[in-house]
């Protein structure tokens, strides 16, 4: 993998596929996966050329999943100098930037010609509510059909160009997404035998809610 | 005619077998069990365990796993019970023959177990189906479903014939999936959650 | 290595293929559509297919999941790095040991650790034994599916709880072994358990050779598995196929060999290839991985050296790894396992993934199965050797 490295995939895909965005998302953690987030307009081209360069032949989907980012506020330190009674002091100053709610696919690309891997490449939506759809990559790696749909059925993103796209894991009229960090599920914690400190939890709100089982209110 | 305890144990031991119809019908039927061959996770494969080489189920009369419900008078419930699974459980015990028994195997099956937290998974087999023996562990040994089946035995053994254990057992309600849950979330004719004393 | 294509390139619309047409399917016919599960007794748990029939012959099959989703991702995602590890084990529940590894692989990455060599040892050792339950339990369950009842099944598990007391009197647990700690291994090997292991290993080799001679030439064995459910190499390298599904369409790629994970470089092994891709291939080729496996045991056995087991600056409950991501894989016995993990420098994950080789090894299935006979159905999917429990999750 090494003689590949992620920047260098980003450069060859601009220079394939015209009108390309494509953004390279460092990885601040020890494993160093950097990962490619690009644009959904060109999206199934892209995979096709990563599938298809003669050097790259990323041929193989591993692993598709997504993630929720809800609006969420990014607090940084960054040191600034400021000039207070005409002296400069460096001082720390805290800095809040706001980042709006948006779905995340990712897609674990590795090539089993050239045993190289993995590419990481992000695909996102506008939102979390109305702007939700994705190109779905299913055409290019058949292997990302039932965990589109996995995708789809747990947080809501609608994949464009999927040949079958329903519900995988729940219930076709199942109206929630229930791996979204907003979801609660439905209260049934009537009774708990063996409760640890969370289930309790619940099951104190509910007692308190209907009174039911609620046996010695001492 | 009730025969006296010490009698018979006196006159078994002069070779003279002293017996009633119902000790030897409940003998007999609890002697012939045949479970439902339905595994549902992790608990199954200690189910199929219990009945392999070294186990043997067989040695306790139930070892016909038969597939159809029709044709089975033991439900093991063997593992997690999930929301989209249930209907098909309650299914399956309203389809096996009278008189039916419950075995519900694993945490998963009792309570939830471990997975109790989760969206999909019930809380409990006991939310809709009547439970006859319940087994801890995660997963219970092929030793604890031995126990559990001569537990069952031994109820079977006290079955009066009665008109009332004649009846035929009640068909559960189905549940049916919701937009959220299931509907009903629970069978009241048959789930009574235990009273909580809190505060104490 | 790509034999030529017999059923063309991949297509999700059965009408549009090859094989749908030579099955000779008569539009006007009536089809009739079965249910397969979820309560089947071949399913291996709670599977279903929706099956469309012409006669015997299958000409749609449309898996439906989700019997026993019990959200072990969701619950991952509420609790500490450390508690999701006991939940692995309940993934592929024949498997627990090798799932353990893949998801210490994982945090490990994620939080820059390192493993002392016995640790490293053991790791290869019990995750080995775990191929050779697994592959064991597969030919019991798989002959079982295809009518010789218990038979073959007894011998499995006759063989299986050998090792199961390997694993019970390591871990504490026969199935559930919760044994993997980030940074090593829970507990050191109890005294004696290396001579014991040997001479479950010693014994191996004459169970492989009375099973195959009860299932290599078997008349019925051959008619029913040879020459069905054929998948070419292009297609089941496009369908993200993995393990001795994907070895047995001859397509070279073994994790253990590709990514030289943990110590795998230190031993000398084979990665056994099928020609044909058909059922009595991807049947034989786990007796071949499992001799394979047997020649990883034997000098893992011998040289495991000595020393601690855990990294002593690894911190197992409060663990926060620095914010980031990572994804690590192993080869599991039924495929690539993986786990992808994202961390927001808390206690918990902020995402947590799991690839389940099962799963999505089943993309494929309704492309084996068109054209073949309804009964060839349940052989087909026992080759592909699933675990509900990993394909729900």
């Amino acid at each position: 993998m090494n003689a590949l490295s992620t920047e260098s995939i980003a450069a060859r895909v601009r220079e394939a596929v015209p009108e390309a965005e494509v953004e390279l998302i460092p990885n601040k953690g020890p494993s160093g996966q950097d990962s490619l987030l690009i644009g959904a307009a060109k999206a199934v081209e892209i995979a096709a050329f990563l599938r298809d360069d003669p050097e790259l032949r990323f041929d193989y989907a591993s692993n598709v999943t997504g993630v929720d980012w809800p609006e969420r506020v990014v607090k940084e330190r960054v040191t600034a100098t400021e000039e207070v009674d005409g002296e400069t002091k460096e001082g720390k100053k805290v800095v809040e930037t706001k980042i709006p709610g948006f779905l995340e696919a990712v897609y674990h690309l590795y090539s089993m010609e050239r045993k190289h891997g993995p590419l990481v490449v992000r695909l996102r939506t506008g939102d979390r509510e109305n702007n939700v759809t994705l190109p779905s990559l299913t055409p290019v790696y058949r292997g990302a059909e039932f965990q589109e749909r996995e995708v789809y059925d747990l947080y809501g993103i609608r994949f464009d160009g999927h040949p079958d796209l329903r519900r995988l894991l729940m219930w076709e009229n199942f109206a929630d997404y229930p791996m979204r960090k907003d979801y609660t599920p439905p209260d049934d914690y009537e009774y708990e035998p063996t409760p640890h400190d969370a289930v309790l939890e619940k099951a104190k709100r509910h007692q308190a809610d209907d009174g039911c089982g609620k046996g010695d209110p001492a | 005619m009730a025969v006296d305890e010490g009698l018979k144990s006196e006159l078994s031991k002069q070779g003279v077998f002293v017996t009633n119809l119902r000790e030897l019908h409940n003998w007999g039927h609890k002697n012939s069990l045949w479970p439902l061959q339905f595994g549902l996770a992790c608990c199954a494969i200690e189910m199929i365990s219990a009945t392999m080489a070294r186990y043997d189920l067989a040695r306790f009369g139930a070892e016909i796993f038969r597939p159809s419900p029709r044709q089975a008078d033991l439900l093991i419930v063997a593992g997690t019970v999930t929301k989209k699974m249930a209907p098909q459980v309650v299914r399956l015990y309203n389809q096996m023959a009278d008189p039916k028994y419950v075995i519900s195997m694993g945490a998963c099956a009792i309570s939830g177990g471990p997975f109790k937290e989760g969206y999909n998974v019930l809380k409990g087999i006991d939310r809709y189906i009547p439970v006859d023996v319940s087994i801890p562990g995660c997963p219970p040994r092929p030793e604890a479903l031995l126990h559990a089946l001569m537990n069952l035995q031994e109820k079977i053994q006290a079955d009066q014939l009665g008109p009332e254990d004649q009846a035929e057992t009640a068909e559960c309600p189905v549940p049916e999936f919701g937009e959220h849950d299931l509907e009903p979330s629970k069978n009241p004719g048959v789930w009574h959650p235990p009273q909580i004393r809190r505060g104490e | 290595m790509n034999p030529p294509s017999e059923t063309g390139s991949p297509s999700p619309n059965p009408a549009e293929s090859p094989r749908y047409r030579t099955a000779g399917y008569d539009s006007d016919a009536q089809l009739l559509e079965v249910s397969l599960g979820p309560q089947h007794p071949s399913t291996h748990g709670v599977f279903r297919m929706n099956v469309a029939l012409d006669g015997e012959d299958v000409v749609k099959l449309k898996p439906v999941f989700g019997y026993l989703h019990r959200n072990h991702e969701q619950i991952a995602e509420q609790v500490s790095y450390l508690g999701s590890m006991p939940y692995t084990d309940r993934l592929d529940y024949f498997c627990s040991l090798s799932n353990n590894w893949a998801y210490a692989a994982a945090v490990e990455k994620l939080a820059g650790i390192d493993v002392p060599e016995r640790a490293e040892y053991i790791r290869v050792i019990t995750s080995e034994l775990t191929r050779l339950v697994n592959h064991t339990s597969f030919l019991g369950f798989m002959l079982s599916d295809m009518g010789a009842w218990g038979t073959v099944l007894m011998y499995a598990f006759r063989e299986r709880e050998k090792i199961l007391d390997l694993f019970e009197s390591l871990t504490g647990s026969r199935m559930m072994g919760n044994y993997m700690r980030f940074g090593g291994c829970r507990c050191d090997l109890p005294p004696g358990w290396l001579e014991q292991a040997r001479k479950v290993v010693d014994g191996y080799p004459a169970f492989l050779d009375e099973m195959e001679s009860l299932i290599a030439t078997n008349e019925i064995v051959i008619s029913r598995t040879q020459r069905i459910g054929r998948l070419p190499a292009d297609k089941a390298v496009n369908g993200s196929m993995t393990g001795p599904c994907l070895r047995a369409s001859g397509v070279n790629y073994d994790i253990r060999k590709v990514d030289r994970y943990g110590i795998y470089d230190r031993f000398e092994f084979r990665v056994p290839l099928g020609d044909h891709g058909d059922c009595y291939d991807r049947l034989m080729i786990r007796f071949l991985e499992m001799r394979e496996t047997l020649k990883i045991l034997r000098p893992a056995l011998r040289d495991i050296p000595e020393g601690p087991v855990m990294d002593p600056k690894a911190r197992q409950r409060n663990l926060r790894p620095p914010e980031g991501e990572a994804y690590a894989r192993v080869e599991a016995p039924k495929g690539e396992l993986g786990f992808y993990l994202i961390s927001d420098a808390s206690d918990k994950p902020y995402r947590y993934r799991v690839r389940p080789p099962s799963l999505i090894n089943l993309t494929l299935l309704e492309d084996l199965c068109l054209g073949e006979k309804i009964a060839d159905v349940m052989v087909i999917l026992g080759t592909i050797d699933i675990v509900l429990g990993e394909v729900d999750r």
